[in-house]
């Protein structure tokens, strides 16, 4: 390959680094000495909180996630893009007007909030809506990587199965769902990372309620104006889990 | 058991138009140039592709025309694709089972008859390999086995790599796309030649030999063709004598007496002409002869040789000039023993 531009490739390192100076910052200003505070029930339960909102959210986000993305890769319907548009609308929406958004939706005065309500379901300021709050943002990152990845399979090996006999469940479930398995995986990889770091939707929507909604990132928030330090170790403990991520998809991020 | 179809299906940009019929225990070769509609036509048959106007019927059964289409998991076909379209999340005894499965068979029973099938194509200790790790004619046979595992009345092999042995166990109906006239001759009984989405010719092989109705026919068909008794005549070769004169080819390992009823098949390319006697000695066969006639193109030309046997050689129009060929004139034509292939009677 032809060498690249001097300039090209001192802009790639002014971004590199710009990307590992605050992670080592943190690491350097960390009152290490105070790690045992991360035992602490505060930060112990933000974590539990937010391991259970993004696993939930990235289970959600598969649910429905899967099932869209096939259905834009390979249905030909009127308004097709219109829907493609709304389904990846999160992805370019800031998480703030979302949280306003579901609470129009979802709130006791909302479009739907008021019919729930009725039957016993109460999604704002609850648990469940900081998950519906974090699967509605990391959705789309789902559906974007699995279809892709529908749209890359050879249909000839559905036609195989199809001539076997196959029912189209039968073939979606033998042959098509597990050749898309690793985009699958990648996506759900994408969307809980997404979600474990969600901030805007979830308070908006679901409230800062320590032991319900509070999660890791909106614990450090809180933290930072009465305690910095917890902050950063907290903080600290978010990039760990963000390295958990990026593991998961070695191969296809790293190294390359 | 039959098959009658006679359809006409618009594909990406071209029209096909064209009825083929086959017989159960009789193969129908379907031969064509590249872009012909050859897989077209088959993904119709195998109801992944449309008709726009016609009828497709296995054993009086309609299975497509104006009102009607049976979808392929309903019809009973075996399909082999151009190159293979194994599962490749799945092993090869998985991929033997899948028609079984999918049709319902209980796990262990299904794979108690891929594993069988696997046993008789010499395949049983591939039976675990993933697809990725099969070698091409592995991967191919394994295509065949899943294909016929649940014992299809139609069997539609798409470009098969030469290698067909299997193709005489299977008792259906079975049409085979091909462009090598060898296949196409040891596999097949009848022809149908496609060209630009149209039959162009279609009957018994032996009638397309003696009449080839268009140049396509005429080059697929036009191969040397040999049918005599084969003796072993040491150094691993043996001598097949015809009515019309003897060649040398390969000894089969398994032959150690003569044979009677052998056909040899030559390709004309692997026939090269000599003005002399050819000196060289790695040719085993090297016969003199008087050109009957030449058919030159421009490019190439096929030369007709009366010698014993006589013989059909495809040359460079420049080596006509070179060599100095005229029609009616002296000529060496030579070829390898291992360039001839045998097919012994069954």
């Amino acid at each position: 390959m032809r060498d690249l531009p001097g300039a090209v490739k001192v802009l790639a390192a002014l971004a590199v680094v710009a990307v590992a100076l605050p992670l080592v910052a943190l690491a350097a200003r960390a009152p290490w000495s105070d790690i045992g505070r991360l035992g602490a029930s505060g930060p112990r339960t933000a974590l539990f909180v937010s391991i259970e909102v993004s696993l939930a959210a990235a289970a959600l986000s598969l649910v429905f996630g899967v099932p869209t993305a096939l259905v834009l890769a390979r249905s030909r319907f009127p308004g097709r893009s219109i829907v493609r548009s709304l389904a990846l609308l999160p992805l370019v929406l800031p998480p703030v007007v979302a949280g306003v958004g579901l609470l129009a939706a979802f709130g006791r005065r909302g479009v739907l909030g008021r019919g729930l309500a009725a039957i016993g379901i109460r999604l704002p300021f609850t648990t469940a809506g900081a998950i519906l709050a974090s699967a509605f943002v990391a959705t789309p990152l789902l559906i974007l990587t699995v279809e892709a990845g529908v749209r890359a399979l050879d249909r000839r090996k559905e036609d195989a199965a199809e001539t076997l006999g196959a029912s189209r469940w039968y073939v979606l479930r033998r042959v098509t769902l597990p050749a898309l398995a690793p985009q699958i995986v990648a996506g759900l990889v994408v969307a809980w990372a997404r979600a474990l770091g969600e901030f805007g939707a979830t308070i908006t929507f679901a409230g800062n309620i320590r032991g319900r909604t509070q999660t890791l990132p909106l614990a450090v928030f809180e933290a930072m104006q009465t305690d910095p330090g917890a902050a950063i170790l907290m903080s600290l403990m978010l990039v760990a889990l963000s390295l958990v991520a990026l593991v998961a998809l070695r191969g296809r991020f790293l190294a390359r | 058991m039959s098959l009658r179809a006679d359809v006409r299906c618009v594909a990406a940009d071209f029209v096909v138009e064209a009825s083929i019929e086959a017989e159960r225990g009789r193969p129908v070769a379907l031969v064509g140039p590249n872009g012909a509609g050859k897989t077209t036509l088959v993904r119709v048959l195998a109801g992944l592709a449309p008709i726009e106007r016609g009828t497709v019927a296995l054993d009086g059964t309609v299975l497509d025309d104006d009102t009607t289409h049976v979808a392929p998991r309903d019809r009973s076909a075996g399909v082999v694709f151009e190159d293979r379209v194994l599962f490749d999340t799945m092993s090869a005894v998985e991929n033997v089972a899948f028609g079984l499965r999918a049709r319902g068979m209980r796990a262990g029973e299904a794979r108690e008859r891929a594993r069988d099938l696997l046993r008789s194509m010499d395949l049983e200790h591939r039976a675990n390999a993933r697809p990725v790790e099969l070698s091409g004619g592995e991967a191919q046979r394994v295509a065949i086995a899943r294909a016929i595992a649940h014992e299809p009345a139609l069997l539609l092999l798409d470009e098969p790599l030469s290698s067909l042995d299997v193709l005489a166990a299977f008792g259906g109906i079975a049409i085979v796309v091909t462009h090598d006239p060898v296949d196409a001759l040891t596999l097949a009984d009848d022809m149908v030649v496609l060209e630009h989405g149209r039959v162009t010719q279609t009957g018994p092989i032996d009638d397309i030999r003696s009449a080839p109705r268009s140049a396509y026919a005429a080059e697929l068909v036009g191969i040397n063709l040999f049918t005599g008794r084969l003796e072993p005549i040491g150094d691993g070769a043996a001598r097949l004598q015809t009515d019309a004169g003897a060649i040398v080819v390969s000894c089969p390992a398994a032959l150690d007496s003569a044979l009677e009823d052998v056909t040899a098949l030559l390709r004309p390319v692997d026939v090269v002409l000599y003005r002399e006697q050819p000196s060289e000695a790695s040719a085993r066969n090297a016969i003199r002869g008087t050109i009957r006639s030449i058919a030159d193109d421009g490019q190439r030309a096929r030369i007709r040789i009366d010698a014993s046997p006589p013989l059909i050689a495809d040359v460079t129009s420049g080596s006509v000039s070179r060599l100095g060929l005229k029609e009616g004139g002296p000529v060496w034509a030579s070829f390898k023993a291992v360039e001839v292939r045998l097919v012994l009677p069954s």
